[in-house]
Order: C-alpha cells, then structure tokens, then sequence
C-alpha cells in the first residue's frame, strides 16, 4: 500500500487512520490487562494461601528503592502526557524534550530495579539452593521471629520462595515492557526530531503515549500489592 | 482471467516475504498452516497404525506418548486455529467489508513471522527429543517430570500466541473502522460476523495461555514453584488458567468455520439465510458463555459441588447458541433451490457431524456420566467430531468454496464431490468407533489396550486410511487446478458477498472503486448482477392470500 504523506494507502482519511490506530492500541491493552491478569490470579490465591510467607517476603523488598520508582514512573507518566498535549498544541521542540525526559525516568526505573535485583541476589533471595530467610533477622529478636513464623508456616522456605518467584516474574514482566516502551519512546523522538509530530498528526505519540501509561498502572498495583501489603506485621 | 491482478501484479521471493497485501498474506499462512496440518495428520497415522494390535504394532510407549502430544500441539496450535482466520479471513474480511486491505497491514505480516518463529521452536522442540506431555501440558508433568523437549515447546506456543492476539486486533480494528459506504452491521456477512467473535476470543483469551505458558516455562528452567505441590504451588491453578484459554479455543476453531457454513448455505440453496441476526448474536453469545464454562474440563479435579454444578449448567447454555445456528441453516434450506456442488457437501457434512458433536459435548457437560467417560476415547471421538467433522470440514468446505475467487480457476468438481464424500465416510468410520470404545471404558493416552477393543481399533484404523485418501485429493487436485482449472469467472456459483463483485483473481487493490452497499445481505431478488432469473421463487413471491 502506497503512503500519501501522512495517509496511509489501506485507509481514506487521516481520521479513519487515527480512529483504527487507537482503537487498535486500547485493543492491545485489553489483550494486556488479560496477560497481566493471569499472574495477578497467581499472586492473590497465593497470598491468601500463605499469608505469614508472604508477609515475610514483602519485608525482604527495598521500601525506600520501591517508593522512589513509583515516584519516578508517575513522573514519567506526567511528561508523556505532557509530550502529547505538546504534539497536539504544534509545539515542536517541547514533544522532543518531554520525550527526552520520559526516556531518562524510564531508564531511572530500569536502573533502580537493576540495583533491586542485586540486592536480592546479595541477600540470598534468589530462588534455589541458596535461598535463605536469615536476611532482615539478625539478633536474638531477628531470630525468634523467625522461630515464630516457622511455628505458624512449617513450609515458610518454600512459601516465601513462591513469594519471591512471584515478585521477579510479576516485577520482570513489567521491567520487559518498560525496556519494550523505552525502545518506542527512543523511535519517537528520533521521529520528532524531524519534525514529524504536528496538531494534524499524532497518533503515534498518543498510542505509545497510551502504551507508556499502561505499563505505570501496572506497576501502580505492583507496588502496593509487593512493597506494602502486611508492612506492620513487621 | 484479468491481465494483472494480486498474483502477478510484482514477481520474485522478497514481494512475497515482505508483501503486505492480505491476500498473499493469506496464501502464506496456507502454506504452513498446510505443512503442519501434514506433520499432525503423520503423527495421527502412526498413532492409528500403532493401535491396530492391543499390545501396540509401532512404536515404544515413550514414543507413544510424543506421537500423541506432537499430533495434539500441531494440529491444535498450528493448523486449527490459525486455519480458517488467517488464511481465509485474512483473505476475505477485507473484501467482504469492501475495503483495500485490513487496517494494520504490516502487522498482519509480522503476525505470518511470529507464526512462523513460533512454530520453528515447535519444530525444535519435535525433532530434538519429542514433547510427551500432552497437548495440555499439565503441570508438574511439564514443569518438572518430563524429560522431552517441553521448554522449547512452551516457548513456541507462547511466541504463536501473538500471532493470533495481532489477528485478532486487526480484524476487530478493520470490522469497526474500514467498512465501506453503506456497508452497516447488519449487512455484514456472518462470516465477518463470526470472524468477530472469534478475534473477542482470540484478544480476551490468548494473553491468558501465553501468561500460563511462560509461568510453565519459566518454572521449568528456574525452578520456581508456581504450579509444583511440593513447594507450595497448585497444579489445580495451572488446570484453571489452561483451560480459561483453551476451552474458548474450541470456539476459535469452530465459530469461524461455522461463519464459512452460513456462506456457504444460502448460495446453494438460492435463498436468504434465515434468522440473520439471531445468527450474528448467536456467535458474540458463543464467544461470551464459552469463557464461562473452562471448569468442566476438571470435574475430576475434586473442586466445589456448587462450582462444578453451575460449570455443568454453563456448558449445556452454550448448546442454546449453537443449536439456533444448526436450526437457522436448515430452515434456509426448507424450500431452497437447493445444488449439491462441493462446497455444499462440506456444508451438509458439517451440519450432521456438528450435531453429533455438539449433542456428545452435553452427555460430557452432565456431571454423573462425566465422571463414567472423563478422559475415555468417548471424549476424542467428541472433540473431533467438532475439529475434524467440524472445523476441518468447514476449512474445506470454505477453501472450494474460494478457491476460484483465490486463484481465478475452478477445481474439478467431479473429482472434489467424491473427495467430499471420501471424507465423509472416511471421517465417520473413524471416529464414530472410538464413543464406543470410550463408552465402554478404553481410556485415552494409552499405548495399549485389552483384546477385546480390537475390532473397534481395527474399524477405526481403518477408517482413518480412507480419511487420508480424502485429504490427499484436494491438495493434489488443488495444485493441479492452480495451472489446468477452468478460469472461474467473477462470480461463478453465484453468491451475493461482496468479494464476488470484483475480478477473480482480485487485483491488489481489491476493487477498482470503492464499494458503495446499498442492498441487504444475501438477497439473491434484487440483484440482477447475480444473472439469475428476475422472477422470484413462488415461496420467495408477496403472499395474496390476504387480498
């Protein structure tokens, strides 16, 4: 199909285009919510299933570092949608920096996380041989709530294993979006830098705008879900 | 035939690997859906040979295992639900909404890659130690136990799970957005219709098996215990999210052949189809109360009573919907000028063995008799009256009935009616054995069996002999038309689609102009181009009784 300008040949109009790109887009997302969806069905029976192990593994996480990332990916959301509403206002050179921005939170994100995971393999959190619940309990209190929890959860190792699997599945799922949506952002600002992006056409920062806040709310669950559901039991 | 149409319109390797005409798109995906229906029907044969005798003819037990999971996953993952939407909705949904092509065409083609990625780690996975866990790939079996090569196998089911997501988007995005003038929702041939409901499933369910599978996956090689008992996981949860996607995949794999039946009907029986809107709603409503039943696939499992009776209850809802589409066509056919041309063969053949299909699934949805043939040969010789007599026969059906709108030239009808009919009772003499043998208690999975099933065995060994004569046919006549068959003309049976107002073969563009709709679907009165008599059939003729 041949391309005239901005039009491409399958279509008729510049609006018909834009209409079948986004509802094209919210399709996508449908089909995300459910991908996401099967692993937060995991999460939920698991966490009622074993409610002390996971308590457990929810302490083991970075507080702060999580905090901080949501923080961070809010933030990105925010200069994205300020990129579209630039887009569509014509002004040019602010779509190019707020992409520039997202690109830079988003990368944020993705370092904060790098440093998460090491320190989860430096504490022995790693499911495996090697997996060990002694990190956060050190001391004669460390250790007797240890005791405690293993009177009440025989299986605490195991369970807080399927904690931890289920944290770097659900966490690395998202990290591969996030590296998948950085590769977008990347591709649209070398677009904007030619001057592609005006108020007649779009689209492709508003759809991978839509992308970008997709891949934040699932994280806006995540975080809840992993950092701070049963914090105090602490 | 046209001096230049989509077929001959560029030349050479690369515009068909990088074309994004979803015509050639579609005739790729025919040629590889084509070579794993083979690879899946081989598998099936040596099974058949290898149970002619009860102690087993063949092959080990171990191989046993891999011929069955290799014909499930090739067969289920790569040829039935990719056939009938990819290769002829990809071909004909555009037409039929009068449109250029669909809306996202190189996603279409990336779509085709993703396929044919997915299916070289299946292929791998085949040829570097088998696959022995079932189609279904039960957990702690495929996590943990097997020693075949499962995780290649996962990944390529997870990678071709794509492909049908982006499908799916595409042809909802083309159904909503790139409809021609006058083209409404209720003009819409039931094959788009259906097409719809399909892709619902295919957006809603996909991205659950494809979750399901990479937990699978990733269990396997890191060791993590999603679905493993002994660290806690739930393999009971694996069965759940399993079949949340697959037991709608049923529906993917027949709604679009039931779409081909309800095209196929009315043009030979010269009459609008009946009940055109219960059988548009009643493909939306198979699509939405198929993903409320997945549970009666696990009556056995021990879950809930109350759970399993309202699953039980769910799946006999959906005989509703698909009993209005089975009535729907017979009374298009009640008075019909009805011709017995191939197509219609199929159609005819997919109505009986679809009943006794559909009919089977509810002694299978009743909870007490379940429990009595759950996981016996009655449940196979169900589910491929719905695959093999169903979607299978609907694939043919729909591929004769296209086939001179794909490459502009007739296939020899004679020698296709008796393919039709060598399927027919090929198919029968088949299947038909095994809810015998299920019933009276042969499970199924098993390298062997007692004597006594033998002759039954033998009955449908045999019959499956006959069923791989009526596939052979086709694709060698199929070939042959492609150079001999006689030019086919626009519009040769005649039927009222869109599709057939263009030159046969299409040119890239589809129309030369855009269509402007301003008739009903399948009103075969009021169309002159059609080239039939102008005097309608005296049932068709305003009543005077009441004069």
């Amino acid at each position: 199909m041949h391309r005239t300008g901005d039009l491409f040949g399958q279509y008729q109009t510049l609006e018909q285009q834009k209409d079948s790109a986004t509802l094209g887009m919210w399709l996508f997302l449908v089909t995300e919510v459910l991908f996401f969806g099967g692993m937060f069905l995991t999460y939920t029976i698991n966490r009622s299933t074993y409610p002390i192990a996971f308590a457990w593994g929810s302490n083991t996480l970075d507080i702060t570092l999580g905090t901080v990332n949501t923080a961070v990916l809010i933030l990105s959301s925010l200069t994205m949608a300020m990129a579209v509403w630039s887009a569509q206002t014509d002004k040019k050179r602010l779509v190019t920096g707020f992409l520039i921005a997202t690109l830079i939170l988003g990368c944020v994100f993705l370092g904060i996380k790098f440093v998460e995971y090491s320190q989860k393999y430096e504490h022995h959190l790693i499911p495996g041989h090697n997996f060990d619940l002694s990190y956060h309990t050190e001391g004669p209190e460390g250790a007797a709530k240890l005791q405690e929890a293993f009177r009440q959860d025989p299986g605490l190792t195991a369970h807080t294993q399927l904690y931890v699997s289920l944290y770097f599945a659900m966490t690395g799922l998202h990290a591969l979006h996030m590296i998948v949506g950085a590769g977008l952002v990347f591709w649209l600002i070398l677009q904007s830098m030619k001057g592609r992006f005006s108020r007649s056409y779009n689209t492709p920062v508003e759809i991978i705008g839509l992308y970008w806040h997709f891949v934040d709310i699932v994280w806006i669950f995540l975080y809840p879900l992993l950092y701070l559901i049963d914090r105090h039991l602490k | 035939m046209p001096r230049v149409h989509y077929l001959n319109a560029t030349y050479g390797i690369r515009s068909w690997l990088l074309t994004t005409d979803h015509k050639r798109i579609a005739l790729l995906y025919l040629a590889v859906v084509t070579f794993f229906f083979t690879l899946g029907g081989i598998f099936a044969a040596m099974i058949r040979i290898h149970l002619l005798t009860p102690e087993g003819a063949l092959v080990s037990p171990e191989t046993y295992n891999k011929l069955f999971t290799m014909h499930g996953v090739a067969m289920v993952f790569f040829f039935l639900i990719p056939s009938i939407p990819a290769i002829l909705g990809n071909f004909l949904i555009p037409m039929m909404i009068g449109a250029k092509d669909v809306a996202f065409p190189k996603l279409n083609l990336m779509s085709w890659y993703i396929y044919v990625l997915g299916g070289c780690f299946v292929l791998y996975s085949f040829f570097t130690g088998g696959l022995d866990t079932g189609w279904t790939f039960y957990t702690p079996l495929s996590s943990i136990y097997s020693n075949s090569a499962v995780t290649p196998a996962v990944i390529g089911i997870f990678i071709n799970g794509f492909s049908s997501i982006l499908t799916g988007v595409n042809f909802v995005v083309t159904i909503h957005t790139m409809r021609a003038p006058g083209m409404t929702w209720f003009r819409l041939p039931l094959f788009v219709w259906s097409h719809y409901a399909t892709s619902l499933i295919f957006i809603l369910g996909t991205p659950v098996i494809a979750i399901t599978l990479l937990l699978c996956g990733v269990e396997r090689i890191f060791h993590f215990g999603f679905f493993n008992p002994a660290m806690g996981g739930d393999p009971i949860l694996f069965q759940h999210l399993f079949w949340f996607y697959s037991h709608p995949a049923v529906y993917i794999m027949i709604l679009p052949a039931m779409g081909v039946i309800s095209e196929i009907i009315p043009t030979f029986a010269r009459r609008p189809i009946f009940g055109y809107s219960f059988i548009a709603a009643s493909s939306i409503g198979i699509a939405v109360i198929g993903f409320l039943v997945w549970a009666h696939h696990m009556f056995v499992t021990g879950q809930a009573t109350y759970s399993a009776l309202a699953f039980s209850f769910l799946s006999y809802l959906v005989a509703i919907p698909s009993a209005v589409k089975v009535f729907n066509w017979t009374a298009t056919l009640y008075k019909g000028s009805i011709s017995y041309d191939t197509p219609m063969l199929y159609a005819l053949g997919f109505i009986g063995l679809f009943t006794i299909g559909g009919l089977t699934g509810l002694f299978l949805a009743c909870l007490g008799l379940d429990i009595h043939i759950h996981d016996t040969y009655f449940v196979i010789a169900h589910f491929h009256y719905i695959m093999v007599g169903g979607a299978i026969m609907g694939y043919l059906g729909g591929l004769h009935f296209w086939w001179p709108k794909i490459t502009g030239r007739l296939y020899p009808e004679f020698l296709a009616r008796i393919a039709a009919i060598v399927l027919f009772l090929g198919f029968n003499l088949t299947f038909f054995p095994q809810f015998i043998l299920g019933y009276l208690g042969m499970p199924r999975r098993y390298h062997n069996y007692p004597p006594e099933f033998q002759v039954l065995n033998v009955l449908s060994s045999a019959g499956a002999s006959i069923l791989a004569i009526g596939y052979l046919l086709p694709m060698i006549y199929f070939v042959w038309s492609m150079r001999y068959g006689q030019v086919a003309g626009p519009n040769p049976w005649p039927a009222t689609g869109l599709e057939w107002r263009t030159a046969s073969p299409p040119p890239t563009e589809n129309f030369e102009h855009t269509p402007v709709v301003d008739w009903e679907t399948y009103d075969f009165v009021n169309r002159p181009d059609l080239g039939l008599a102008t005097k309608p059939a005296p049932h068709l003729a305003p009543s005077h009784e009441d004069d």
